[in-house]
């Protein structure tokens, strides 16, 4: 009963992963589900570097585009199995992550904004260009993930592969928060210079958390581009980028549950939207503007203030 | 040498133009903290409104006119609609609630107007004009004169007037500004209504060189803030200087280099001078209060 209680959250996302697919009326909801997990698992990764370290990154979907055509060079021209290239993929992505981030968690605020920015563009700008490899701007397709002789096809399978992983991901992310180096980040976010004075080593925690996001963005990045059998250089655009810092921020910065929720929202939304056809733009900023007017720290955080403040 | 000096006006033309939103992003950052990414739009709306009244047979002197007013109504709604009623709150949010206006604006543009690109016949006419081996068109000297005027004009309304102090005092010290009586709502209302012009300017200036279309804003925006953050955020004149750099950087790379290959370059140069200068060019370093 201790575990469960202790990992309360974990359990009641597992039940919810187990129930869904009950109501789900056909497999276009469970194609939406899968990808409202894949970009969670990302915004996961993003909000342990925004909201619990306190730094802003809008080029993360750099990440996503590595794992992306980790999954879509490597088998298709080394033969490399597509589950070792995902793994490939976010070694590499942790790697560069390290050895950029070194030089760039340095700088602070907007500055690290646009050191960020002109990563993710960097990346997206060498997928584009160097076509021989990746297939250039139209993208290069992606073999299907096969493992032990089983073929991951169709949207049902990928509902529980892209479940699976999330869980995992969201399970690692909470008990990484109740670490020593969950504790000493979240210093880090309420004052960088009061942590230094505690004896917390500000750069090496910072540099550890982006490396981190980095392959939590990579590895959604290759689920996404096997799910979509497609790797394209705009999954690593600045928009991209900003969807994914939009999810973080909607849901609520801090908040591993409101990764979710802002996931969900972000994903489901331009779907129920398409009913409007030409406005859809248009009214998908209007929400974003109006959600964060009016739940300014995000769904989940203003959501639990105003439950408790009731309950008194 | 020909070439080179040809890669040189061509990346000034451009880099006037991201010079002139770099400015936007300061103006409005300086009396508000506010970064405010739907600058790149107001570039748009200004280029787009032009070519739909001309095309509508409004003269053209009177087509831009339309289209800066119009520009700088939508600047002072932004503020008032969606970042004045969200005052206070973390400066990501207020960076996502920007974002989110501008995909609004360019929702709305290809809706009111469309999804084509389009062009404007040059203000001004006559053949290019050769110097030292290069041709530079007239419209790109047009470009070029009015930035500068444009600059410096900036830069005797803050110097010689009241309204200029206002805003020196407000981006010093925003409480402070407050009690000396110094209204800053409506300080940001002003600065979001002048950046909001000088987008719509330089959208008319460019539109007849580089074309636009509703969407010309998210690039324009990047590489505004990037030119304000080279240059150092908060600083006119590294907003100005970030913003020539970067378009001649563009333009040198492009010529020498490869062309797909420019904002690369570009983007690199921009990381080297900030892992070298972590407060841009001409930023002043900051201490910070523990």
């Amino acid at each position: 009963m201790k575990l469960i209680a202790e990992n309360r959250s974990a359990v009641i996302l597992i039940a919810l992963v187990l129930v869904l697919p009950l109501v789900f009326p056909s497999a276009y909801y469970y194609r939406v589900a899968a990808l409202v997990y894949i970009f969670a698992l990302a915004v996961v990764g993003l909000n342990l570097l925004m909201g619990f370290a306190g730094q802003v990154s809008l080029g993360h979907a750099g990440f996503v585009g590595i794992g992306a055509y980790a999954v879509a060079v490597l088998p298709t021209h080394f033969g490399v199995p597509s589950w070792v290239s995902v793994f490939a993929g976010a070694a590499v992505s942790g790697l560069i992550a390290f050895a950029v981030g070194r030089p760039i968690l340095r700088l602070r605020g907007h500055y690290l904004a646009v050191a960020t920015l002109g990563f993710g563009l960097l990346v997206a700008i060498v997928l584009t260009n160097e076509a021989a490899w990746t297939g250039g701007p139209d993208g290069m397709s992606v073999p299907d993930l096969t493992l032990f002789g089983w073929r991951a096809r169709g949207s049902v399978n990928w509902y529980w592969i892209s479940a699976v992983t999330f869980v995992v991901g969201f399970w690692l992310a909470r008990n990484l928060m109740d670490s020593p180096t969950g504790r000493a980040l979240q210093a880090i976010h309420d004052s960088e210079v009061a942590a230094s004075v505690l004896g917390v080593d500000v750069a090496a925690k910072k540099l550890a958390i982006f490396t981190i996001s980095a392959v939590y963005a990579s590895v959604a990045g290759s689920l996404l581009a096997l799910f979509n059998g497609l790797a394209t250089p705009d999954m690593a655009g600045f928009l991209r980028s900003i969807e994914l810092v939009a999810m973080v921020v909607l849901g609520g910065m801090g908040s591993v549950v409101g990764s979710l929720v802002g996931a969900a929202v972000l994903v489901v939304l331009p779907q129920a939207l398409t009913f409007f056809h030409e406005y859809e733009q248009a009214l998908l900023g209007l929400i974003v503007v109006v959600f964060m007017i009016f739940l300014r720290h995000g769904i989940v955080p203003s959501l639990a203030t105003a439950f408790a403040r009731r309950k008194k | 040498m020909a070439g080179f000096l040809q890669f040189i006006f061509s990346g000034l033309t451009v880099g006037a133009v991201y010079a002139l939103v770099g400015l936007g992003f300061t103006l409005i950052f300086n009396v508000s903290s506010i970064i405010n990414f739907a600058q790149g739009e107001f570039v748009m709306l200004g280029g787009m409104i032009t070519v739909f009244a001309a095309a509508a047979g409004v003269p053209l002197p009177l087509a831009a006119l339309i289209a800066i007013v119009a520009t700088t109504f939508v600047g002072v709604a932004l503020h008032r609609l969606a970042i004045e009623p969200a005052r206070g709150s973390s400066p990501v949010v207020l960076i996502m609630i920007t974002i989110g206006a501008s995909i609004f604006l360019q929702g709305m543009a290809q809706q009111i107007f469309d999804k084509r690109f389009h062009s404007l016949p040059p203000l001004v006419s006559g053949e290019p004009l050769r110097i030292g081996g290069a041709t530079i068109l007239p419209q790109s000297v047009l470009v070029l004169l009015c930035a500068s005027a444009i600059v410096v004009g900036l830069w005797l309304f803050v110097e010689r007037t009241m309204l200029g102090k206002a805003v020196i005092a407000t981006a010093a010290n925003r409480l402070a500004a407050r009690l000396i009586g110094i209204d800053t709502r409506k300080l940001i209302d002003f600065s979001f209504a002048v950046s909001a012009a000088i987008g719509a300017i330089a959208g008319i200036l460019i539109t007849p060189i580089t074309l636009t279309s509703y969407d010309a804003g998210t690039a324009l925006a990047l590489k505004g803030f990037a030119a304000a953050m080279l240059g150092g955020m908060g600083s006119a004149v590294g907003a100005v200087a970030g913003g020539l750099m970067l378009g001649m950087l563009e333009s040198l790379s492009a010529g020498y280099i490869s062309s797909s290959y420019k904002d690369a370059v570009a983007f690199i140069i921009i990381l080297v001078v900030l892992v070298f200068m972590p407060q841009g060019l001409f930023g002043r370093a900051r201490m910070e209060r523990v």
